[in-house]
């Protein structure tokens, strides 16, 4: 599929989203969203906690089911899926989840391997060990292989995760909130961690974040998304107007100026 | 949001009930589902039996053994009053492979096991383990409830066989103490009252107890929400709904029993 963009260029649409809508209960969270996604980009999604960031992400991981609208990732409409299907359609997608969600009673190595094992039957032994330890140099932690996640600092579990994705080699990344909980040093070493996989394993992302920093750093384009829907949208100098109210608020609450 | 009592079909309470037994039914057509589907989660089964039978057997030993010493100590005054203290052995057998045996193995295994599910799985969920599965493309309902659920059905009635041994052991101790009765005697005393029927149901009960424990501690734990609170409830409300469920099933199996005996 391609799409021509503003300046003519034309591209590939990785994910693409229309007039998406979700409600909890009486709660809508996303009204309406439309957005499209192209092959190589970082496309960040900023906006205040509680505002369905998250319940956009997961919802092109086809975690959550949309109560309108359409989401295609990869040309797959994800709500339509059958398991079988979805399953695979998975393998090509990688989700960094907030607090990582390490699996808590297995080693690093057992984390990083269960994916693989379990989807590419396959691979041998050898071949699984290589490709933990190839990840596990990429985030920079080959030592901690043997360790219980609970023995990990908030930055290393962060790593872990993003390793944990990057092994079954997905095209897309989703990253929830990938800075968040983290020190000013380790948040900037996450975010070079973010442009140095997009770099090298030309991954195409999609970054839920609240943190201008991480949205600066890490973002080819940006969208703010306030009462269910994206307010503005483009390069980050075009969505930080400051004389818009609404995005100045953005710039108070991250202390940047 | 605080949801207005019009809105409810019965009462808050009640429709929630109707909607739990719901999605439960649906859970359990679930499991059954996709125990036949491939893969397989074979090494996850042996782990899962290994927790559910090895790390419940020191509970198990010390309940049936005070069980069986306890209760031939209670029983041996009234039949020694009626000149049948012979008959203790025979009692003890009956009551430990019809009632005592089954129930007992199945409400400590609901305590230990059904929390144990309920709580890890509960955990699992509200730190997002389950879904960091899904999207990895394992499907967490394969692995975490059916290699639980197998596991229970099939080392309850192996725990429920030892229990029953162990706390004849426990019995023999006492008859022996007072008795002098041999090992061979009593076993052969205890047994000559024990009918084919009587085991088979013991066993057939334990399956069902097993499943039971299995699936209501998955439930609870898959569908866990609310934080650390959440997990609490989980563990919690698996102990609390497998032991109602075991009592009603242990009620349905006497009757089915004392029918195919002719009683």
């Amino acid at each position: 599929m391609k799409y021509n963009i503003q300046q003519g260029e034309s591209r590939d649409i990785v994910i693409s989203v229309s007039d998406l809508h979700i409600s909890f209960g009486r709660l809508a969270v996303l009204k309406g969203i439309d957005l499209e996604v192209y092959k190589g980009e970082n496309f960040v999604v900023l906006g205040r906690s509680g505002s369905g960031k998250s319940v956009l992400i997961k919802t092109i991981a086809g975690l959550l089911k949309p109560d309108k609208g359409i989401v295609n990732v990869l040309g797959l409409q994800v709500d339509k899926l059958k398991v079988h299907d979805l399953q695979k359609l998975r393998l090509k997608m990688g989700f960094i989840f907030q607090s990582s969600a390490l699996y808590d009673s297995m080693t690093i190595r057992e984390n990083l391997e269960f994916s693989l094992v379990r989807n590419f039957k396959h691979m041998t032994a050898r071949e699984v060990l290589k490709a933990v330890e190839e990840v596990l140099d990429a985030v920079g932690l080959r030592e901690k292989i043997n360790e219980m996640p609970s023995e990990l600092s908030g930055g290393q579990i962060k790593r872990i995760g993003i390793a944990r994705t990057l092994i079954i080699r997905p095209e897309i990344m989703l990253y929830d909130e990938p800075t968040a909980g983290l020190d000013p040093i380790t948040c900037t070493e996450i975010n070079q961690l973010i442009n140095e996989v997009q770099s090298r394993y030309n991954t195409t992302s999609i970054i839920i974040t609240h943190d201008l920093t991480c949205a600066k750093t890490t973002g080819t384009r940006i969208a703010l998304l306030q009462d269910g829907n994206f307010i503005r949208m483009g390069s980050f100098t075009d969505v930080f107007d400051p004389g818009d109210s609404r995005v100045k608020s953005f710039y108070d609450y991250n202390f940047i100026q | 949001m605080k949801k207005n009592s019009k809105e409810f079909v019965f009462s808050r309470r009640v429709d929630a009930f109707f909607l739990d037994v719901v999605s439960i039914h649906k859970f359990i057509t679930r499991f059954f589902k996709e125990l036949f589907r491939r893969p397989f989660e074979f090494k996850e089964i042996i782990h899962q039996c290994y927790v559910v039978g090895v790390k419940s057997l020191l509970l198990i030993s010390l309940t049936g053994f005070v069980i069986g010493i306890v209760f031939t100590k209670q029983s041996r005054p009234p039949l020694v009053a009626f000149g049948a203290a012979s008959w203790l052995p025979s009692l003890i057998g009956i009551a430990f492979v019809r009632a005592i045996g089954p129930l007992v193995t199945a409400l400590i295994a609901a305590g230990k096991v059904g929390s144990n599910i309920g709580a890890e799985l509960g955990s699992m969920k509200v730190t997002e383990q389950i879904d960091a599965m899904d999207v990895s493309a394992v499907n967490p309902f394969k692995y975490l409830v059916v290699t639980r659920v197998v596991a229970t059905t099939v080392m309850l009635p192996i725990l429920m066989l030892y229990c029953t041994l162990v706390g004849m052991m426990g019995s023999y101790l006492n008859v022996h103490a007072n008795e002098l009765t041999s090992l061979v005697s009593y076993f052969d005393h205890a047994f000559s009252s024990v009918s084919f029927i009587d085991v088979w149901s013991a066993v057939i009960r334990s399956f069902f107890y097993g499943f039971t424990i299995g699936i209501v501690g998955c439930y609870r734990g898959f569908n866990a929400t609310n934080g650390t609170q959440g997990v609490g409830k989980a563990a919690n409300r698996a102990v609390v709904f497998s032991m109602f469920l075991i009592f009603a099933e242990e009620l349905v199996a006497v009757q089915i029993t004392n029918w195919i005996n002719g009683i």
